[in-house]
């Protein structure tokens, strides 16, 4: 291993080297050697073996082109990582010696320098202060597909950018490769989408392109769009796009001249188009939505339709759950929902005893 | 670039199993390291079908749909999310059961994708059922004294569901390996329900030809055929129904020989995967011969 990187850079020099503070060439009186440290010119082979096989600008520059995953998008995630655009290599090296982190999505990433080799971690970043003894360790990058399965009370995830990952697992040793891998399994397609969108090459799909394109069951969606109004894909963006639902920043909008009314989130990737969660979804309010609305007569307390409207809240927020079993001063406890029920559901569980077919 | 191969499958926004078999398959074939990479993709889960592609460095991409039926999903959907540009469906040039394959460019990402049948209309799929069948039985040489029902969906959903199922089913009675073959369906005659009337053999082994065990496989068939009243007690395999031994196998995809047909389709488009297909066979036991024909 040791000292493949200068057979490298040997045999790379004839064709010039300029990447990261270092600037290697051969030409007619021998070799040239550059680095923010050290300047030669006119060296031989032996010698630029020699100031080579100390050199971190040589091992660095080695990392890049040889051992990194070369796909222009985990290329440029890595360096990223490791803040490559901003710091120097002699700046980036101390760094890395420590540590360098960063979030994506609910990981915690992390890049370590050790004995001149990078080497990658992944954890839950609720767990970025846990010592790695108290978590489940993997090395296989696909067991990422796994974890990400389920959530922490064992709930399947249909949404893999659902805020909502288990917490408890770490991949403490990985290599650039394994890194890369990991994170797109956890996180699919989202290292591709985040570098379009800074090459500017995002290809972005909006509702209406993306509604027109569906067919078979889904094909119905279409309808739901009528003359020049787009509020319902604004309440469909604040069901389900919302940060508290999904890491992704929506970018997609209603068309590419209408941008929708709600925040699309502030997620270091971005979501191109609606997901099949939110197509799957807008069919059933497709269907819902094409009722028309009645008037329905209640008699209700104001604590009574405070209550009705903490109980959405809670099931909405998902905090139902939460609401621990005495705690008989929230809406949305289980005692009181129950009491509400006994007191207004006739015995067809009709609201206030009124037909919903009137 | 190495060549990838790009796994499409249904997926399921509700159960948490429907991607196991695919994930497996895409593994099986990852092991063999025919290809530079693997891909799983969904219509249902992520990576999703219109993001697959980016995410797969390879220029060459060998496309295999996890699909039991050619139609809608294989004509249409994995197509049009797969952004494959000037495909047609004559390009299979198939008569319902017999897609070959397509070259075509993917529109976003410009690689070339072969685009290959489902694997569910390939020939060795009739190999994975009596595998299935050997497997549920226990019994490496099961066929004689047995009836074999191969279960699908049928025509109500698309009409080459049930052309899948009877191609099958005709390939194997053709065999003489069971006493007995036959086509149920779900949702038309002959029904699955009336399994024990179907066939005079006391043993009858009953494989749903299904990507993915779910609704229909664990709770629709085993209640509909009266194995059980309700699935969540579970059933016994065996059990018996109206004086016949049904040994029921749960979802054919599930059986590990499935890997071989992935790869199979992608060399009948020209991926370079002997070894891997001759690995597999032996890994998951489909090392015999395989179709005979
Ligand atoms: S459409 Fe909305 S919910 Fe779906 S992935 Fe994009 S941002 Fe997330």
């Amino acid at each position: 291993m040791d000292g493949e990187y200068v057979d490298a850079l040997v045999a790379t020099a004839p064709d010039g080297i300029a990447f990261d503070d270092l600037h290697v060439a051969h030409e007619s009186d021998g070799y040239t050697f550059q680095t923010p440290d050290v300047d030669h010119s006119g060296i031989d082979e032996e010698t630029l073996r020699t100031v080579a096989a100390e050199s971190p600008y040589v091992r660095n520059w080695y990392f890049w082109h040889a051992t990194a995953p070369q796909k222009a998008d985990r290329w440029a995630f890595l360096r990223w990582l490791e803040g490559a655009e901003q710091r120097d290599v002699a700046e980036r090296y101390d760094a890395l010696a420590d540590g360098v982190s960063a979030t994506w999505g609910e990981l915690h990433l992390t890049v370590t320098l050790s004995d001149g080799e990078r080497a990658y971690s992944v954890r839950h970043r609720a767990d970025a202060d846990v010592g790695t003894s108290a978590l489940d360790t993997h090395d296989d990058p696909l067991d990422a597909r796994e974890i990400a399965k389920h959530d922490d009370d064992g709930g399947y995830r249909p949404l893999k950018t659902a805020p909502s990952l288990q917490t408890g697992w770490a991949f403490p040793a990985l290599s650039a490769g394994e890194f890369v891998t990991t994170v797109d399994a956890f996180y699919p397609a989202t290292i591709a989408n985040w570098h379009r969108e800074r090459e500017g090459e995002l290809d972005v799909n909006h509702w209406r392109d993306t509604v027109d394109r569906q067919t078979g069951i889904y094909g119905v969606v279409k309808t739901w769009d009528r003359g020049d109004g787009y509020e319902h894909v604004n309440w469909v963006a604040e069901a389900c796009c919302d940060d508290s639902q999904c890491l992704k920043r929506r970018e997609w909008q209603y068309d590419e001249e209408t941008d929708l009314g709600v925040d699309g989130g502030s997620g270091e990737f971005p979501c191109r188009e609606p997901c099949s969660l939110v197509i799957a979804g807008a069919r059933q309010w497709t269907k819902l939505e094409g009722e028309t609305s009645q008037t329905y007569e209640f008699e209700l307390t104001p604590s009574e339709k405070e209550q009705v409207e903490a109980i959405i809240d809670a099931v909405a927020d998902g905090e139902a759950e939460d609401i621990r079993e005495a705690d008989i001063y929230e809406g949305a406890n289980r005692y009181r929902a129950r009491f509400l029920r006994a007191k207004l559901f006739d015995d067809e569980g009709n609201l206030g005893g009124v037909e919903t077919e009137q | 670039m190495d060549e990838a191969l790009v796994i499409a499958a249904h997926g399921s926004h509700l159960n948490a199993e429907s991607s196991t078999p695919t994930y497996d398959h895409a593994d099986t074939i990852r092991a063999t390291g025919a290809f530079g990479e693997v891909r799983e993709s969904f219509w249902k889960e992520e990576p999703s079908f219109r993001e697959a592609l980016r995410t797969v460095d390879a220029e060459e991409v060998y496309l295999v749909p996890l699909f039991i039926s050619e139609g809608y999903f294989t004509e249409q959907v994995i197509p049009r999310e797969f952004r494959l540009e000037d495909w047609d469906p004559e390009l299979w040039d198939s008569d319902g059961t017999s897609a070959t394959n397509a070259t075509l460019a993917a529109e976003d990402t410009d690689q070339t994708v072969h685009y290959c049948g489902p694997v569910g209309t390939h020939d060795s799929m009739s190999d994975v059922i009596v595998q299935r069948a050997e497997s549920v039985t226990g019994d490496p040489d099961v066929g004689d004294g047995f009836g074999l029902a191969v279960v699908g969906h049928g025509t109500e959903r698309n009409e080459n569901s049930a052309k899948a199922i009877q191609y099958h089913a005709d390939r194997i009675r053709e065999r003489d390996r069971f006493d007995e073959v036959q086509s149920l369906f779900m949702d038309e005659d002959p029904e699955v329900d009336d399994v024990a009337d179907y066939f005079e053999s006391d043993d009858i082994v009953v494989v749903p030809l299904f990507i993915a065990d779910g609704f229909h496989t664990q709770e629709d068939i085993p209640e509909d055929m009266g194995l059980t009243d309700d699935y969540r007690t579970g059933y016994d395999v065996p059990t018996t129904v109206e004086g016949h031994d049904i040994w029921y196998a749960g979802a054919v995809g599930t059986e590990p020989l499935m890997a071989d047909v992935v790869l199979e389709r992608a060399a009948d488009a020209g991926a370079d995967v002997s070894s891997a297909i001759e690995q597999v066979r032996e890994e998951t036991g489909g090392a015999k011969p395989a179709t005979g024909d």
